[in-house]
């Protein structure tokens, strides 16, 4: 490609942030300050220029990092040193809410008032920090920070949660759970600019309530074992399922997730040994894709496992990943969550000294290996295809299926991809039997299943159940009804899930028992709501919510999100165009195309629980949708 | 085009010719035929070709915006999409390849449904005016999209290009969000009025590698804030820009417009039915690419060439697209009409 790059010079500095990711320019084709032997001897072309792309994002977030923004100098000589077009490269910035291409103060404050949260009073931190700070996303006074308005942060457990992000020579971020403005101008205000307490730190008894109990297979290890020593992994019987793995052979662990009947839980529910098999049939390489990017309002149960048992999930990708034949793996992970990144990359860094990852695993001659990838704010990234564009450098926009990803996904490679939750159930099943597994629960939800409870709730946190049990236990299991006691509403599976009413609490939290309610089971969120809260607030939220972070690719979804958005403020306001029965009716016409003709899932449940719930309820005062 | 060259009426080459028959491109049948279903009527059509195509073959007509045959399809506007039996949403028509026993509705409520309301979605959001296929389209299917209220005032220059991913003001409940804001008029070739672009990716794939390899513009931002734009939305001469001006020939809206046409349609003496269109072949360089000059009141007024042209796949470079101003310099009588680039260069 013969590149124009705009004459934007770059700074030292902003040099130096995309060479402390790429190391420095080798040429003075490639930026390079001084011309070298190599300039007169070398042309890297074709193949060789374009495999760089995927470096786009790991660079753009180290240039956030340390500048505060994506500045043009910045960018045009990341673009030369990886050969991307400028015009691309700024739409790949452009695209995540955690990148910024204009200037911005260095110190961020996302505040999180997504619905968890504001069930928790986000809105009054929102307040005092527009009195203290200014508008969301302006300068404070100082110049030197500004705060921002966030969706789910995946903290429901403590809300109110804010992340605080500082860019610089030594950036750093800090995640305030249970958070006060008091609390947050605090940390800003630390003399050194350092923040002022402890780092965010991971509480099982808060985060996982259940911590410690016997019978529990999933969340055994949080609060029993180190999160960040490999040895004490191995004492609770860490990488026993591997070394059994290797026993029974490759093709026996893909027959026992077969009779496991274990399907994801990434919101799909698809059947994860039909994609084993399909990619450890497909010849030449292949990859493996944990999908950790945990963005789906009200989950958090796959941060809980990252944060306590990281090294559960590196064995079990090590596991997926011998037996269908990849030889590399990704952990892609949402920005937003700093701690569980931390311990990752450390559990990844021991299991590589201890050769249980890397060019020869566990002395058997396979060789396997996980990267982290870091997402920057964009709930569609979600998508397994555009998780796949957004590694490979590109804007985070989903992929028309076919071709299904066991087919071409990673670099058009076939490419297994599944959920955290799905993954930590394979050392169990290859521990215990497909067949014991599935006996566990239900004829169609097999195992054990994690859910996120949140809201107005007594002991929020996440639990683990065997499928089957209804509403109604996990309510009890987690304490009650809490806020003033008498429960309104119930969101199943998030923002693209459905809501319930108090009466239909016996519904089974199975796949099949949720879709015969009509609801879904989506990531396992169960959040509550008491009868204080102003329905009308929550069903805004996710309106704004999806019409945020829509990728904008596709009509139906990019307008529709929109108008839908635009139609629940009218009905808000009582200023209804027609009557507001023919509002509710356009409403669901809106939710018609969307489903219908949207190219991913995003916009296919964009209005499913806007939808449930005006079915349940006549929030507006505009009557009830027609079921 | 013409028949093939017969050994008896090729020119004579100076040069030995290798004998034998001139290798044609192989022939389509060779393909395996797929049986599907569309709308009753049983289709045989070669294997790898879409549904549109295969609709086209019977006589169904399927409304496209984002799909040209010189680009490759990216499938994003839905206007095409179609009912098939057995998948839980519609799929797109422009990009589906047909697979043996499909099973295809091309006129079911729900797919009437569906264009209806993408018409209604666009016309709603992007100024139409310049678009007649789209407004026949919206006629056809009974779009009304005023039913969304009243349209918002326009953005303010370069509001929609700074808009952060991830965030927006609360909506006004009285109006109906749109993209409409200020031409972009930076250049003396042509201009940039995104008031009308229904983001169909085309300009994208023909300055990239379906046509021109520059890549100066690409889909930036977000969501609803999502835009055509060069890096920092940058003006154009200070972009990778070469002005080959193959985004406009793609371009199904008038988004993007010959400076030219943009002026006379601004004085309002731009008129389509008294102009002509003539075929000629690029005076610049070997290529041989065939211009099809659109001529006003004796003067020319755009250039653009056939999609289906061999040469050019409707694909031009600055020279043929924009370089004809020396054709109408004639003794003694000056443009009656200069346009501002004129102006400029005298
Ligand atoms: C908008 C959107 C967001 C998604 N976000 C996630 C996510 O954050 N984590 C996840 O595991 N799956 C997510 N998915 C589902 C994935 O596309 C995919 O189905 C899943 O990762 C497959 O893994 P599983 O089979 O183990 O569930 C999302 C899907 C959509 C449409
Ligand atoms: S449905 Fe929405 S998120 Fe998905 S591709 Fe279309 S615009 Fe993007
Ligand atoms: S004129 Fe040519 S180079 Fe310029 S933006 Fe259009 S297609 Fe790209
Ligand atoms: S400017 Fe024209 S060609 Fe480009 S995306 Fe918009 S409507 Fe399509
Ligand atoms: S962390 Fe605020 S809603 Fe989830
Ligand atoms: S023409 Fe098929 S999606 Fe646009």
């Amino acid at each position: 490609m013969d590149l124009y790059f705009s004459h934007s010079d770059s700074t030292e500095d902003e040099r130096s942030a995309v060479d402390a990711i790429l190391g420095p320019a080798d040429s003075r084709w490639m930026g390079g300050h001084h011309s070298t032997d190599l300039d007169v001897r070398t042309a890297a072309t074709g193949h060789t220029l374009r495999a760089k792309r995927h470096h786009l994002l790991p660079v753009l977030h180290g240039i956030q990092s340390r500048l505060g923004w994506i500045s043009p100098g910045a960018l045009s000589y990341a673009c030369r040193r990886l050969n991307v077009p400028p015009a691309e490269a700024y739409g790949v910035a452009s695209f995540y809410a955690l990148l910024s291409t204009q200037p911005r103060p260095p110190t961020v404050v996302h505040v999180c008032d997504d619905i968890a949260c504001l069930t928790r009073d986000a809105d009054e931190i929102c307040h005092t920090l527009e009195a203290t700070l200014g508008p969301a996303g302006t300068p404070g006074s100082d110049g030197q920070t500004t705060w921002l308005r966030s969706p789910c942060l995946g903290q429901c457990e403590r809300a109110p949660a804010a992340l605080l992000s500082s860019a610089g020579l030594h950036p750093w971020e800090k995640v305030l759970t249970e958070t006060t403005a008091t609390t947050i101008m605090s940390n800003l205000s630390s003399p050194n600019g350092q923040p002022t307490d402890e780092p965010d730190c991971f509480l099982p008894s808060v985060s996982a309530p259940q911590a410690g109990q016997s019978g529990l297979r999933l969340l055994k290890r949080i609060g029993t074992a180190n999160p960040t020593s490999l040895n004490d992994y191995r004492a609770h019987d860490g990488y026993k399922a591997l070394e059994k793995a290797f026993e029974i052979g490759s093709h026996q662990v893909i027959q026992e997730i077969t009779h496991s009947k274990l399907v994801g839980r990434g919101g799909a529910a698809f059947p994860a040994s039909i994609k084993w098999k399909a990619v450890s049939e497909a010849e030449g390489p292949c990859y493996l894709i944990c999908n950790a990017d945990e963005s789906e309002p009200g989950t958090f149960k796959d941060r809980v496992i990252m944060e306590g048992d990281p090294f559960a999930l590196i064995e079990a990708m090590t596991i997926a990943g011998i037996a269908t034949s990849c030889e590399r793996g990704f952990i892609y992970i949402r920005g937003e969550y700093p701690l569980a990144i931390r311990r990752l990359e450390n559990a990844i860094e021991q299991t590589r000294q201890a050769k249980l990852l890397g060019k020869d695993v566990m002395g058997q001659g396979v060789c396997f290996d996980i990267e982290i990838r870091k997402g920057a704010g964009a709930y569609i990234c979600g998508e397994e295809t555009a998780l796949f564009n957004s590694i490979e450098g590109y804007r985070g926009e989903p992929r028309n299926k076919p071709p299904f990803p066991t087919e071409a996904g990673l670099f058009q490679r076939p490419t297994l991809v599944n959920n955290v939750e799905t993954l930590v159930n394979v050392p169990h099943i290859i521990l215990e039997g497909g067949a014991t597994h599935a006996s566990i629960g239900t004829e169609r939800s097999t195992g054990p299943k994690l859910f996120c409870v949140a809201g107005h709730v007594k002991q929020p946190g996440v639990y683990e159940v065997e499928f089957g049990v209804t509403l109604r236990k996990i309510i009890e299991l987690s304490g009650g009804v809490a806020g003033n006691g008498n429960l309104q509403a119930v969101l199943l599976g998030g923002a693209a899930g459905a809501f319930v009413t108090a009466d239909e609490l016996d519904i089974p939290l199975t796949f099949e028992g949720t879709r015969a309610a009509d609801a879904t089971l989506g990531s396992g969120v169960v959040m509550l709501f008491d009868d204080t809260v102003d329905m009308r607030q929550i069903l805004l939220r996710i309106g704004r919510f999806f019409r945020d972070e829509s990728c904008g690719q596709c009509v139906p979804c990019r307008v529709g999100t929109v108008r839908q958005e635009e139609l629940l403020h009218r009905l808000n306001t009582g200023k209804t165009l027609g009557s507001p029965k023919e509002e509710l009716v356009i409403l669901g016409e809106l939710g018609q195309v969307m489903r219908d003709a949207s190219i991913c899932g995003l916009g296919h449940t964009a209005s499913s629980a806007i939808e449930s719930a005006l079915k349940r309820w006549d929030v507006f005062g505009s009557g009830k949708q027609n079921p | 085009m013409s028949s093939p060259t017969t050994p008896s009426d090729a020119p004579d080459l100076k040069n030995p010719v290798p004998r034998g028959p001139i290798p044609t491109i192989p022939d389509e049948k060779l393909r395996p035929e797929v049986e599907i279903t569309i709308n009753g009527k049983s289709v045989s059509i070669p294997e790898g070709t879409t549904l549109l195509e295969a609709g086209r073959k019977i006589g169904v007509d399927t409304p496209t915006l984002c799909y040209l045959e010189n680009l490759t399809p990216v499938n994003v506007c839905r206007i095409c999409v179609v009912e098939l039996e057995g998948s839980r949403t519609l799929v797109p028509a422009c990009s589906r390849k047909v697979q043996p026993g499909m099973v295809v509705q091309t006129d079911s409520e729900r797919v009437r449904h569906s264009r209806r309301m993408v018409l209604e979605f666009l016309a709603s959001s992007v100024d139409v005016s310049t678009a007649p296929e789209l407004q026949s389209y919206m006629e056809h299917y009974e779009a009304d999209p005023a039913r969304y209220g009243p349209s918002a005032s326009p953005a303010s220059p370069s509001e929609r290009d700074d808009a952060c991913p991830g965030e927006h003001s609360a909506p006004d409940p009285a109006t109906a969000e749109t993209v409409h804001q200020p031409t972009k008029i930076d250049n003396e070739l042509y201009t940039r009025d995104y008031s009308k672009c229904i983001l169909c990716y085309k300009c994208v794939e023909a300055c990239g590698t379906d046509a021109q390899n520059t890549f100066a513009i690409a889909v930036a931002g977000r969501g609803f804030d999502a835009r055509i734009s060069t890096e920092f939305n940058n003006p154009l001469p200070n972009s990778a820009c070469v002005y080959c001006g193959n985004c406009i020939g793609v371009c199904p809206t008038g988004a993007l417009m010959f400076k030219s046409e943009h002026d006379l349609r601004k004085e309002d003496t731009w008129n389509e039915s008294e102009q002509t269109k003539t075929d000629t072949i690029c005076p610049y360089c070997g290529v041989g690419c065939t211009l099809t000059l659109h001529t006003q009141e004796n003067q020319i007024v755009k250039v653009t060439s056939p999609l289906d042209q061999q040469v050019t796949n409707g694909h031009l470079c600055i020279k043929g697209r924009f370089g004809w101003q020396f054709v109408q310099i004639r003794e003694a009588s000056a443009p009656s009409k200069p346009t501002d680039a004129q102006e400029a260069d005298t």
